[in-house]
C-alpha cells in the first residue's frame, strides 16, 4: 500500500450526517453543515480511510487509486 | 464559562423519571434553556455533565477529543450497577472500533439492507395475518414486535430462529432491563458467550453464506479480529438488532393511537411512512437514562462550560432532538416534518451499526399494520399499559390491541 495515492470524495446528496467517518478518520473527513466532506480531495494510502469509507451507513464515501482509477471502496 | 460556575451546585439526580411515560420529562426542556451544561448524578459511579443541547450532544458524541474507551473503573457514571457493554464494541475508540466494526459493517449498509426488504415485508405481514387470525385482543409485542426484528436478525447473523427463548432470555444479561441479580447477570453473559462460540466453531467446520461465517473468515483468513472479538461482536448484533426495534414498533402504534390524525394521514398517504419512520425516532426518547458517558481527553469546551481533562459526559439524543434551535415546534409529532436530522440513532463513530435495518423493519413494520388492520387501537387505558422496568428502554412488555 505504502506509496500509493488515493482520490477521495463524499457524495454530499448521499451522506446523512451519521458522523462515522468525521469521528473515525478525523485527519480525513470533517462535518459542515451536518454533511461530510473530505479534508483532501487526494491523500496517502490510509487504512483509516478504508476504515472510514467500509463504516459509512449509506456509502457515500469513494475511494479511488490515482492513475488507475480503480474503485477501492465501497465494494461493487 | 467554566466549571466553577456550576461545581458548587448539587448535581441533579438522574434519570429524571422511571420511564413509565412516552413524554420527555419536562426538565430537559429546562435545562436546553440554562446556560452551561447540566451537572447529573446517576444511581452508580461519580457524577458528571450532560448535554441537552443538539450541537452539545454531536459534540460529546462525534469529537474524537472524547472517549468511551476511558470510561472504565467503578466510578463510571451508569444507571445500573454492572458496567453497561463491557467487552463490547461500546468500550471501544477508533481506530480498534473501526477495525472490528468494519468486519460486519458491510452487511449493515442501506444498499444491503435494500436487499432484506421484500423477505421482511413478507415476514411481517405473515405474522399479522397470524395476529388478526387469532383475533382481538392481541398483544403486539409477542405476535408482530419482537418476533419480526428476531427472526430478521437471526436469519441474517445466522443463528437458529428455533433457540430464541434461550437466547433471548440470556440477552437480558447485556440489556439490564429487568434489574436481574447480579451472579444472574454474569450466569447468562457467559451462557450467551459459550452458545455464540458454539455457532462460531459449527461455521469454522461448515461455513455458509450468513454473517456469522462472513465474519469468521474476517477472523481466520483475513486475522482481521481474534475470536473472541468476533463472539462479542456478534452478541452485539444479536443483542441489539432486535430489542430495540421490538421496543419501539409498539411505542410507534401508541404514539399514533394517542395522534389519531396522524394514523389516519399514514392511512390516507402510505408514501409518508418513512418519512413517519424519521419522526417518531425523533420524537420518542426511546432510553430512559442516557447511558455511556464520553470522557474528555484534554480540556474541551462544550455549551460554554471547559470540559476538564478525565471528566465525564452525557449526551442526551432525546434531548437534543427536541431542541428548538434545529426542530420547528419540536415537542410535536408533525410525520409531515421534512427537515428532520435526528440523532436518534446516535452520532459518530457509534452511530447504531442497524440504523439502516431498524429503519427499514420498521417501515415494513408501519406499513403491514397501516394495510391489514387499519382499525387497530390500543386496547388498553393508560393506568393499565404495561411498563418495562429498568433504566434501559422505555416501552411495554405487552401492549394489547384491537381491531
Amino acid at each position: 500500500m505504502s506509496g500509493q495515492r488515493w482520490l477521495v470524495e463524499v457524495d454530499r446528496d448521499v451522506c446523512i450526517g451519521s458522523g462515522m467517518c468525521a469521528g473515525s478518520a478525523p485527519a480525513f473527513f470533517e462535518l459542515v453543515d451536518g454533511r461530510s466532506r473530505p479534508l483532501h480531495g487526494e491523500v496517502d494510502a490510509d487504512d483509516e480511510v478504508l476504515g472510514a469509507a467500509e463504516s459509512c451507513p449509506v456509502e457515500a464515501i469513494l475511494v479511488r487509486e490515482v492513475g488507475t482509477g480503480r474503485q477501492l471502496a465501497p465494494e461493487e | 464559562m467554566t466549571e466553577n460556575a456550576t461545581a458548587d451546585d448539587q448535581p441533579l439526580p438522574y434519570p429524571f423519571g422511571n420511564g413509565r411515560q412516552i413524554e420527555l420529562e419536562r426538565r430537559y426542556a429546562e435545562l436546553r434553556e440554562a446556560p452551561g451544561l447540566a451537572r447529573v448524578q446517576l444511581p452508580y459511579g461519580r457524577d458528571c455533565w450532560l448535554a441537552t443541547r443538539y450541537e452539545d450532544a454531536k459534540i460529546v458524541l462525534g469529537d474524537p477529543r472524547f472517549s468511551r474507551a476511558a470510561a472504565v473503573g467503578p466510578d463510571v457514571p451508569r444507571p445500573n450497577p454492572e458496567q453497561p457493554g463491557e467487552g463490547g464494541i461500546l468500550m471501544l475508540d477508533p481506530p480498534e472500533h473501526t477495525r472490528i466494526r468494519g468486519v460486519a459493517s458491510r452487511a449493515f449498509t442501506a444498499r444491503r439492507v435494500e436487499r432484506m426488504r421484500e423477505h421482511t415485508r413478507e415476514i411481517v405481514e405473515r405474522l399479522v395475518d397470524e395476529m388478526v387470525e387469532r383475533g382481538a385482543p392481541a398483544d403486539l409485542v409477542e405476535h408482530v414486535a419482537l418476533p419480526l426484528p428476531v427472526m430478521v436478525i437471526s436469519e441474517m447473523l445466522g443463528v437458529p430462529y428455533s433457540d430464541r427463548d434461550d437466547f433471548q432470555r440470556w440477552s437480558n444479561a447485556f440489556l439490564s432491563t429487568s434489574l436481574l441479580p447480579p451472579e444472574t447477570v454474569i450466569e447468562y453473559g457467559k451462557a450467551l458467550r459459550d452458545y455464540m462460540t458454539g455457532l462460531v466453531e459449527q461455521r469454522r467446520a461448515a461455513p455458509t453464506d450468513d454473517l456469522l461465517s462472513a465474519m469468521l473468515r474476517a477472523s481466520d483468513e483475513e486475522e482481521r479480529i481474534t475470536q473472541d472479538e468476533l463472539v462479542n461482536l456478534a452478541i452485539a448484533i444479536l443483542v441489539a438488532g432486535h430489542e430495540t426495534t421490538a421496543t419501539q414498533l409498539p411505542n410507534f402504534v401508541y404514539v399514533l393511537d394517542r395522534e389519531r390524525d396522524q394514523w389516519d394521514l399514514l392511512l390516507e398517504r402510505p408514501d409518508l411512512v418513512p418519512r413517519a419512520v424519521e419522526e417518531l425516532v425523533r420524537w420518542v426518547p426511546l432510553g430512559v437514562s442516557s447511558a455511556f458517558p464520553r470522557y474528555a481527553r484534554e480540556d474541551v469546551e462544550v455549551g460554554g462550560v471547559l470540559v476538564r481533562a478525565g471528566e465525564p459526559v452525557l449526551a442526551s439524543v432525546a434531548s437534543a432532538n427536541r431542541d428548538r434551535r434545529v426542530f420547528a415546534d419540536p415537542d410535536r409529532l408533525d410525520i409531515l416534518r421534512e427537515d428532520n436530522p435526528h440523532i436518534g440513532f446516535g452520532h459518530g463513530p457509534h452511530h447504531c451499526l442497524g440504523a439502516q435495518l431498524a429503519r427499514m423493519e420498521l417501515q415494513e413494520g408501519l406499513r403491514a399494520l397501516l394495510r391489514k388492520v387499519p382499525t387497530l387501537r390500543v386496547a388498553v387505558g393508560e393506568d393499565e399499559l404495561d411498563w418495562k422496568d429498568g433504566m434501559f428502554v422505555r416501552g411495554f412488555r405487552t401492549l394489547p390491541v384491537t381491531w
